[in-house]
């Protein structure tokens, strides 16, 4: 196999570079610049004249992201129509976890039609990598990922660990 | 009594000038670097709800400062340990006391200095406390009992080997047109005009002095880009081995050193406390019990204002330019400003003679 070379112009270094004084006043230039016209939007915005905002932030807590409509977000359970989880234990998604952090232990279900139903049904969402791969593999869409919640976090491990009762909440 | 009751008022207040433009400058550090950085910056320390565009950081900061664990790890030198951020903080708040921040004015009968300590020498005071400030850092390196610590220090030595002479050297040409290492003197001297339109300042006479100068006094803030000796993206310096305020003292030293460069660009290249086209008699009108104190607030206003417009640069450079390499920065000093400075220094010498000698005098 013969050895394909891409060769690779080094950038010119000319007079003005070397000096870099200029260069100086360039990215000066272009820092003052951002400076004072985003001074002079945020002095637009504080004085209630409509201009372009001065800054990109988002300001968290009080003023949410808007998510897209793909975004992965904290899980939930279905229900089926007369309440109950959609989930029949098949453990598809338990399987496909490249985290592990699904648990489920199934039982018997009392309904002729289906076989098997979740006793418990745990996520650790401490260890959750947001993959999606469980939403994918449900064969019966038991389970999605499209609450748009992102305040999870607890003060301790075990607060992580969302149970069957808590994911169907919103379900 | 009264002369020394003033002279300690007046040392306190520039003691208080440089303190407080540290603490305002932690806040002008993070606001002007988000605006340029189309971010909002620090504004969530509040008061009742009440959130000032975030100016209550500058209170929220040595409150958390103060209160955080003083840590002292295990095998330091504890005395160097503790000395060295009061050694590296002290000396550059010193330094303020030489600047004129204002000139004399009449009040009671008689004149009142604005000037803390008026010495004949007040330049090679200034120069000698910034250069013993980096005992300070050196001090903390040697004293942490970490490679980390002692490598910042180290640099932070070898780095003043770079910057210092320099220093000196970029001032010698504006030095040599005002004949005196005296501030006072250098400023009075500035008040004239040349042909009676352009201030006779620094900057306009010594232009090429002015720029190096800046660029070695920002070496000598150990700020980017030039904080080799902290490099945070390394070694983390010489004060990696404090927490709480004497780390806070650190962070203070480099702010009060920004000062300081600034403080010296205002006196020997911006004019001190001159205002162009103001009389000195411009306040005579407001009766002599009035006309003094409005002049020394205006001296005063000036001076201030001319730092803030160093400092406001200084900041700007600070975050606009990526970091110098070890080598880069010995280069620039003893390679590019060093020769720069001396053929600048010459230059001007050789116009003075010859204008000298010629019997002409372009100013005045």
């Amino acid at each position: 196999m013969a050895v394909t070379v891409r060769p690779v112009t080094r950038p010119e270094r000319d007079l003005a570079v070397q000096v870099y004084i200029v260069e100086v006043l360039k990215g000066l230039g272009v820092t003052f610049r951002h400076f004072f016209v985003n001074l002079g939007r945020h002095a637009a915005a504080l004085a209630g004249v409509k201009a372009a905002p001065g800054a990109v932030t988002i300001q968290y807590p009080e003023d949410p992201p808007a998510l897209g409509g793909r975004a992965r977000t904290r899980h939930r359970i279905l229900r089926r129509s007369d309440g109950s989880p959609r989930c029949t234990a098949c453990l598809l998604c338990e399987t496909i976890c490249p985290a592990r952090c699904i648990r489920i232990t199934a039982e018997d279900s009392p309904a002729v039609v289906i076989e098997k139903r979740a006793k418990t049904f745990e996520i650790d969402l401490g260890l959750c990598v947001f993959c999606g791969n469980c939403v994918e593999a449900c064969p019966v869409d038991a389970i999605r990922m499209d609450t748009g919640d992102l305040d999870i976090p607890a003060m301790d491990r075990r607060s992580m660990i969302w149970d069957l009762e808590k994911l169907m909440r919103d379900g | 009594m009264t002369a020394l009751l003033w002279t300690l008022a007046k040392v306190g207040a520039a003691l208080g000038f440089g303190m407080n433009w540290a603490a305002f400058l932690g806040w002008v550090e993070r606001k002007q670097s988000a605006v340029m950085q189309d971010r909002i910056g620090a504004n969530r320390a509040d008061i009742l709800g009440l959130r000032v565009i975030g100016l209550f950081h500058i209170i929220a900061d040595p409150i958390k400062l103060f209160t955080k664990e003083d840590f002292v790890p295990a095998g330091v030198r504890p005395a160097f340990h503790a000395m060295a951020p009061a050694v590296s903080l002290g000396f550059p708040l010193l330094a303020l006391a030489a600047f004129p921040y204002g000139g004399t004015v009449e009040f009671l009968g008689r004149s009142w200095s604005l000037q803390p300590v008026e010495s004949p020498v007040g330049l090679v005071l200034v120069l000698a406390m910034v250069a013993m400030g980096i005992h300070g850092v050196v001090m903390a390196g040697y004293a942490s009992n970490s490679y980390y610590g002692l490598l910042g220090g180290l640099r932070g030595a070898s780095q003043m080997i770079a910057y210092e002479v320099c220093l000196a050297a970029t001032l010698a040409g504006a030095l040599f047109l005002y004949g005196s290492l005296d501030l006072a003197e250098a400023v009075a001297w500035q008040t004239r005009m040349i042909a009676g339109v352009v201030p006779a300042w620094g900057a306009v006479l010594q232009p090429v002095g002015f720029v190096l100068f800046l660029v070695a006094g920002t070496a000598l803030t150990k700020r980017t880009p030039f904080d080799l000796p902290e490099g945070e993206s390394e070694i983390v310096g010489y004060h990696v081995e404090y927490s709480g305020m004497k780390f806070g003292m650190f962070m203070m030293t480099d702010l009060i050193e920004s000062v300081v460069v600034a403080c010296l660009a205002a006196t020997l290249f911006l004019g001190g406390w001159h205002v162009p086209f103001l009389p000195v008699d411009a306040f005579s009108a407001l009766g002599p019990m009035l006309a003094g104190p409005a002049m020394a607030c205006v001296m005063v206003a000036s001076f201030t204002a001319k730092v803030a417009l160093v400092l406001f640069v200084l900041m700007q450079v600070r975050w606009t330019l990526p970091r110098f390499r070890f080598d880069q920065l010995l280069d620039l000093g003893w390679k590019n400003i060093l020769p720069l400075a001396l053929a600048n220094f010459l230059l001007t010498a050789w116009a003075v003679y010859l204008a000298k000698s010629w019997g002409v005098s372009p100013w005045r």
